[in-house]
């Protein structure tokens, strides 16, 4: 098995701000690099299904999963390759996973919209919108039952704010005080539809109507993030109750790959934009080099790594056996 | 001795006390089941016992606190949730069908899911269309749930001990009416195994295969046979999944004439599976149709003389068998 880097969360305590940011840098190249693979593997037809691409969102899930540890829990969405490699998971079997081999983290039963990983908390992308709220919940429940000092990340979209779902537990997470850390990727679409078309009155004032702690940040800035979520989950883990946090970001792509033709809801020049205007990798690079961090080779040196790493994985995958058809049956129950 | 004799509520307040003692993970998750012990009393003194933190009133949240016992299951807690009322699993469904009942499987059996959900069943009680249904049918159709129908209270300990430790996802349906039905119960501890059916009653003529609230109408149904010379088996799935399939169909085998009961609605429903089990079982050893009787395909509706028509009745089971083994 191949690694790209080392565990989240644990890179940076020990060390200085230049390596934390590397790290970070390298954990949002290798998202970008994972899904630019998997646009390629789809586009040629090797992938089944679907696939919803983060590309555009990666200083969210990493500057979020850099302020936990490893067995702080996670869920995650449809769009969730991003929050799985910020946790830890490792692109080859991620990737053997979205072409329903064995050697998956499913054993190729869950696919691009379901992995899920023990070892890294992952407690599994959800593909109902606005279905993991309650397994956060529960997890932070357990957490706070069993005394453990674990908090709990519930990842999903602006999307899942017309859900009932997430207002239920928002409400027992506040009167339980539960660690648990609601955060809104607002990348501004539901699906095909503006979500100004879609959500009356504010994100914020959602969460703050139940006395939740909540904050905004721009989710293009990794730092920004970060501070915010080292915070909120600093706060969460010694009993100060539930957090959400709205981060403002863009989704590249389409919904899914296959949303190809954008223009009746979104302009090419909006796309544009936010990719030369507010990349959240050039925004960092950017800084990683005014700071004298790294200079551009070195950075293109880490993208070149990481992109040989990346097809390796896909060839991994690739030539990986598909699960044997007694594997049907496994599973059903425990 | 002779076991002593609790009612139905009891049996089930003291499987979950044994298990509560027995296993510090157990904890109660529902509206109004800690001080109130439930609108049924069901759970009255457990809150005493084992304080606020392991018996956790909600607000009238079902998807909510339900959502919360899935993942509180996949980390390590073994939550049993209380749905006052069958009808209300409505609100459940995402959370039981495709998170509880998928969590496994989705993972490649990485997270397992040990929950319990009990809820109720059964009309009858002037409650209306909203609280009177018997949705059971919902989950047994769901690949990755399991669904417990006790019909006693012997089974309800028994079985809901054994639902507790379960590694799945458990629906453990309870019929209203029976909360005050007696019967023996051994005051120590004992499980019964989830998918082992019970012959309620032997007999040779036919076969009445009945659950949850059809099991008292059959074994009263098969004392009116008796009177008539004809001996009725009553044999009780106790499970509709995992399904005892030999028990059903080796007992339509010996008396080749069968009526399956279940109070659920009958179109698509538990006695349509049960039936199609049996014919494909015990085709050729079977003198006559199997025939299904459950709750008439309408809303409950409130008019006491309209609500009891909709059920199936000792009379009517009684004539129903009658005529399949003496036709006129």
């Amino acid at each position: 098995m191949t690694t790209v880097t080392s565990k989240p969360g644990v890179g940076h305590e020990a060390g200085t701000e230049k390596e934390k940011w590397l790290h970070a840098y390298r954990q949002m190249v290798s998202i970008r690099l994972f899904e630019e693979q998997v646009n390629e593997v789809y586009t040629r037809a090797l992938m089944p299904g679907l696939a919803h691409l983060y590309s555009g969102e990666e200083a969210v899930a990493v500057g979020i999963c850099e302020a936990l540890r490893i067995d702080d829990y996670i869920t995650s969405t449809h769009r969730g390759h991003g929050h799985c490699l910020a946790k830890g998971a490792s692109p080859d079997r991620m990737f053997a996973e979205l072409l329903g081999k064995e050697a998956g983290y499913c054993r190729g039963k869950g696919g691009s919209m379901h992995i899920a990983d023990p070892a890294t908390g992952n407690l599994g992308a959800n593909a109902i919108v606005g279905g993991s709220v309650g397994i956060a919940t529960g997890a932070a429940f357990a957490a706070k039952n069993l005394g453990a000092d674990r908090v709990a990340v519930c990842f999903f979209g602006e999307g899942a704010l017309g859900q009932g779902s997430l207002y239920e537990v928002m409400n027992l997470a506040q009167l339980w005080k539960l660690p648990v850390i609601y955060v809104c990727e607002n990348n501004l679409y539901n699906e095909y539809t503006h979500y100004t078309e879609t959500t009356a009155g504010t994100i914020l004032g959602r969460a703050a109507a139940f006395g939740i702690e909540t904050a905004s940040v721009d989710g293009q800035d990794v730092r920004a993030v970060n501070e915010v979520a080292e915070r909120l989950v600093k706060r969460s883990r010694a009993g100060g109750g539930p957090a959400f946090l709205q981060c403002d970001t863009y989704r590249y792509g389409g919904h899914h790959v296959g949303d190809i033709n954008r223009e009746y809801y979104r302009s090419k020049q909006e796309e544009q934009q936010w990719k030369t205007e507010r990349d959240p990798i050039l925004v960092l690079a950017k800084w990683l080099i005014d700071r004298g961090y790294a200079d551009a080779a070195f950075l293109d040196g880490i993208r070149n790594e990481i992109r040989a790493t990346m097809e390796a994985a896909v060839k991994f995958a690739i030539a990986a056996p598909y699960p044997s058809v007694d594997e049907v049956e496994k599973h059903v129950y425990a | 001795m002779p076991d002593r004799e609790i009612t139905f509520a009891q049996a089930v307040r003291e499987a979950l006390a044994e298990e509560m003692r027995r296993d510090s993970r157990v904890c109660i998750i529902g509206e109004d089941v800690a001080e109130a012990g439930t609108p049924f009393k069901v759970l009255s003194g457990l809150v005493e016992e084992f304080g606020a933190k392991r018996v956790v009133d909600t607000p009238i949240s079902e998807a909510g606190f339900t959502g919360v016992a899935v993942g509180a299951a996949m980390t390590g807690l073994r939550p049993v949730v209380d749905i006052m009322f069958g009808d209300f699993i409505t609100l459940t469904m995402d959370q039981m069908v495709n998170q509880a009942a998928k969590a496994h499987y989705m993972s490649g059996g990485h997270w397992k899911v040990p929950m319990v959900m009990r809820t109720t069943l059964g009309a009858t009680r002037r409650s209306a269309a909203q609280h009177s249904q018997s949705l059971h049918a919902w989950f047994s159709h769901v690949p990755g749930l399991k669904v417990v129908l006790p019909s006693t209270p012997y089974d309800a300990k028994g079985l809901l001990k054994a639902a507790i430790r379960d590694e799945n996802p458990v629906v453990f349906f309870e019929d209203k009416m029976m909360y005050k039905l007696k019967g023996p119960v051994p005051e120590n501890d004992y499980t019964i195994p989830l998918g082992v059916a019970d012959v309620k009653r032997a007999g040779d003529d036919i076969t009445l295969v009945a659950t949850s609230s059809m099991v008292q109408v059959a074994l009263g149904a098969a004392i009116l046979l008796e009177k008539e010379g004809i001996s009725a088996e009553v044999v009780d799935p106790r499970t509709t999944w995992p399904l005892d399939e030999k028990t059903l169909i080796d007992s339509s085998k010996k008396t080749s004439r069968v009526i399956v009961l279940d109070e659920g609605y009958g179109r698509y429903g538990v006695t349509a599976e049960l039936a199609a089990v049996i014919a494909e079982g015990a085709f050729y050893d079977l003198d006559a149709p199997v025939k299904r009787m459950g709750a008439m395909h309408v809303p409950i509706p409130f008019s006491p003389p309209l609500e009891d028509v909709t059920v199936p009745t000792e009379q009517t089971v009684f004539d129903a068998a009658r005529s399949m083994c003496k036709p006129s």
